[in-house]
């Protein structure tokens, strides 16, 4: 193809920029929830969660001029959303599931009251870091421009990694998830542990909300989120509750996500649509192959409904 | 003569008891229209506070809400029309509920139903008679509905995947499948900036109920919601499930056919959701484009959990909240609030009810069995 100038080769350089480009909502989104489920509770609601996250800081950065502040703003936001949903969970007969999709329909709408005033203007985006100076090529410059937190979050998955094996705090964690009766009995109060492990989590799902909102698409409007915070849950399983799966099974979906315009761009336009539903197939085959009846998931958190 | 008749004491003792008895029917039946009723009240309160930190009057919008949704002939129709689709989503979450399960991708059932009955009617219209069509549509969306979400519930309990995952993710991927059949094979040329199938011709339409200004899914609707009820209360199918719901392993133990249940049920409610989608393409839009995913899936989630689940509840609960969708535009208009307030009011009275459902059996004036211990 003429217009692409490195031919066919743009396919698979379409889907690795698009990979990165994609994945950082779904990075965070699912390391946040890795943390919740880990201590043995699922947020649902984490869809609600990124889209106010957006708003926040597409909201705080416009007026601050700081992409920045937006960025902790919305962490605070988040950490408040996880705050509510771990609270109200923590009282006997609520289901976690329900108030997850409750808290969903609360954030969106919250997100789109608040946030409606804040379509039009233009806020700062955030910084990328150009790793592609040494090419000449445009695509491959624009492939390897990559936005810093999706360096942050690569990291964060090594450090949770590491984290949930080696520290005292991981291994709480983990106890809380596995067992209620064996945290309480180590003098542990699980409550305390899943309402702290739910504010994490809704304040990471919200960065990714930002980075949504501030860098890529890059603006705010109600249709920003198309599930990623929904499909977070699903990754997380993907991914056995380990945060390297997490960060892998995200670059994953991203690529699976950029299959369909990468094939567009070089005039590949049967079953166009199709390719946008390949993210969610590859989940739901990879689920029915790696679930049974009779044994619940390996790696899953004892406590965890979603399992049982 | 016998001892009791004889003996004054015996026959008070008999009197209360019976009175005692209607007491504990009514004390049983009361907690959940009271811890209901009180929860919704509290929502609304809270949603006040938002309203009045917003600098607006919570007074005129409950105002506002009752006029748009109930003030006139006109808005209670436009409210019933509203509630129509809700009340099939609402039993695509219900009847799941029942066997534990829990649904949330009635939106999948709904697109697919509606781009399943376009396909099925673009061959007949215009040949064919016109209720033969609508009927055939009908089958046709709940078949596709039904495979749909059936397939959650096969998927749950012959392979152990999580119901509410897996229902999710079909829903995407019947969106992307709605999408490709519009934008593709089933494309009408002449739709531009909106795809669409090709129009049903206008005598091919469900109509309105006579007299109103309600198309006729409302009635099928409603009809659904009393069937699933009968199914669920009056049918051994349906105490079946309620065995099963409460405890898999028990309902294993006494022979039930739990796995059949399961995706009986689950097909069925999918069939349903299906018909809804029907009913937006011969109703309302008449044709099957991408307005068939306007949400109605998710705000069925919410009937069905503020129904705790009745069929029978989810007929006012559905209406309510049509009515309340209904009153949106005219809080946006009379009061300069965006259009989400109807969401955000939504969200709230939401976590509310599922918050009070911790309630439960917890106070003594609707739990007889703690009333005596403690008298």
């Amino acid at each position: 193809m003429e217009e692409t100038g490195i031919g066919i080769w743009g396919v698979p350089l379409a889907i690795f920029a698009g990979a990165i480009r994609v994945s950082t909502p779904f990075i965070f989104v699912s390391l946040g929830e890795a943390i919740t489920e880990r201590s043995g509770r699922i947020n649902l609601g984490l869809e609600g969660t990124l889209v106010f996250g957006a708003m926040t800081a597409y909201a705080v950065a416009v007026i601050t001029g700081s992409p920045t502040l937006g960025v902790l703003a919305a962490m605070v936001a988040g950490a408040i959303f996880g705050l509510i949903h771990g609270w109200i969970c923590k009282f006997p007969k609520v289901n976690d599931i329900a108030i997850g999709i409750a808290m969903m329909q609360f954030g969106l709408g919250m997100a789109f009251f608040l946030g409606k005033s804040f379509i039009q203007p233009v806020a700062p985006k955030l910084p990328s870091i150009a790793l592609g100076g040494w090419s000449s090529t445009p695509q491959i410059q624009a492939a390897l421009n990559i936005n810093v937190l999706f360096f942050i979050g690569a990291a964060l998955a090594l450090f949770l990694f590491w984290a949930f094996k080696n520290t005292r705090i991981g291994l709480i964690l983990r106890v809380v998830g596995d067992s209620t009766d064996a945290a309480r009995a180590m003098g542990i109060h699980p409550d305390r542990v899943r309402l702290l492990a739910t504010a994490a989590g809704g304040s990471l799902a919200a960065i990714g909300g930002a980075y949504l909102s501030l860098y890529y698409p890059g603006s705010w409007n109600e249709g920003i989120s198309s599930g990623q915070g929904l499909m977070a849950v699903a990754l997380v399983i993907f991914a056995r509750w380990n945060p390297i799966g997490c960060f892998l099974a995200a670059l994953l979906f991203g690529g699976a996500g950029a299959l369909g315009p990468a094939l567009q761009s070089v005039g590949v336009t049967q079953g166009y649509y199709l390719f946008y539903a390949a993210p969610y197939v590859l989940t739901l085959v990879i689920l029915i192959a790696t679930s049974s009846p009779t044994r619940s998931l390996a790696g899953a958190p004892g406590a965890l409904s979603l399992t049982k | 003569m016998t001892i009791e008749a004889d003996n004054p004491a015996i026959a008070i003792v008999e009197k209360p008891a019976s009175l005692r008895a209607v007491l504990e029917w009514i004390a049983r039946r009361a907690e959940p229209v009271v811890i209901g009723l009180a929860a919704i009240l509290i929502g609304l309160a809270l949603f006040s506070l938002f309203i009045l930190a917003v600098g607006k009057s919570p007074a005129t919008l409950f105002q506002l809400m009752y006029t748009g949704g109930f003030g006139s002939w006109f808005s209670v129709q436009n409210s019933l029309s509203r509630a129509a689709p809700l009340l099939l989503t609402a039993l695509c979450v219900a009847l799941p509920a029942r066997l534990g399960l829990v649904i949330i991708g009635g939106e999948g059932a709904v697109v697919l139903g509606g781009v399943a009955a376009a396909a099925m009617a673009l061959p007949l219209a215009g040949t064919a008679p016109v209720f033969l069509t609508l009927i055939l549509m009908a089958i046709a969306a709940m078949v596709v509905g039904g495979i749909w979400i059936g397939l959650a519930g096969f998927l749950r309990h012959y392979r152990g995947v999580n119901e509410t995952i897996s229902s999710l993710l079909l829903s995407y991927i019947a969106i992307a499948l709605m999408n490709q059949f519009v934008e593709g094979l089933l494309r009408d040329p002449a739709s531009l900036n909106k795809p669409s199938t090709r129009p049903l011709p206008a005598e091919y339409m469900l109509g309105n109920i006579p007299g109103m200004d309600v198309h006729w899914g409302l009635v099928i609707g409603i009809l659904a919601c009393v069937v699933s009820w009968i199914v669920i209360e009056a049918t051994s199918y349906g105490f079946a499930a309620r065995i099963a719901g409460g405890n898999v392993r028990a309902a294993q133990i006494q022979g039930l056919p739990v796995g059949k249940l399961i995706v009986g049920f689950t097909a069925l409610a999918g069939s349903f959701a299906g018909l809804a989608g029907m009913i937006e393409v011969a109703a309302v839009q008449g044709s099957a484009n991408a307005s068939l995913a306007a949400g109605y899936g998710y705000t069925g989630i919410l009937v069905a959990f503020l129904a705790r689940h009745n069929p029978l509840a989810i007929i006012p609960v559905a209406i309510l909240l049509g009515g309340i969708d209904a009153s949106g535009g005219l809080i946006q208009r009379r009061m300069g609030l965006p259009d989400a307030t109807v969401l955000v009011l939504q969200g709230t009275l939401f976590i509310v009810i599922l918050f009070c459902e911790t309630f439960y059996g917890r106070f003594k004036i609707f739990n007889p069995d703690l009333w005596k211990r403690s008298l």
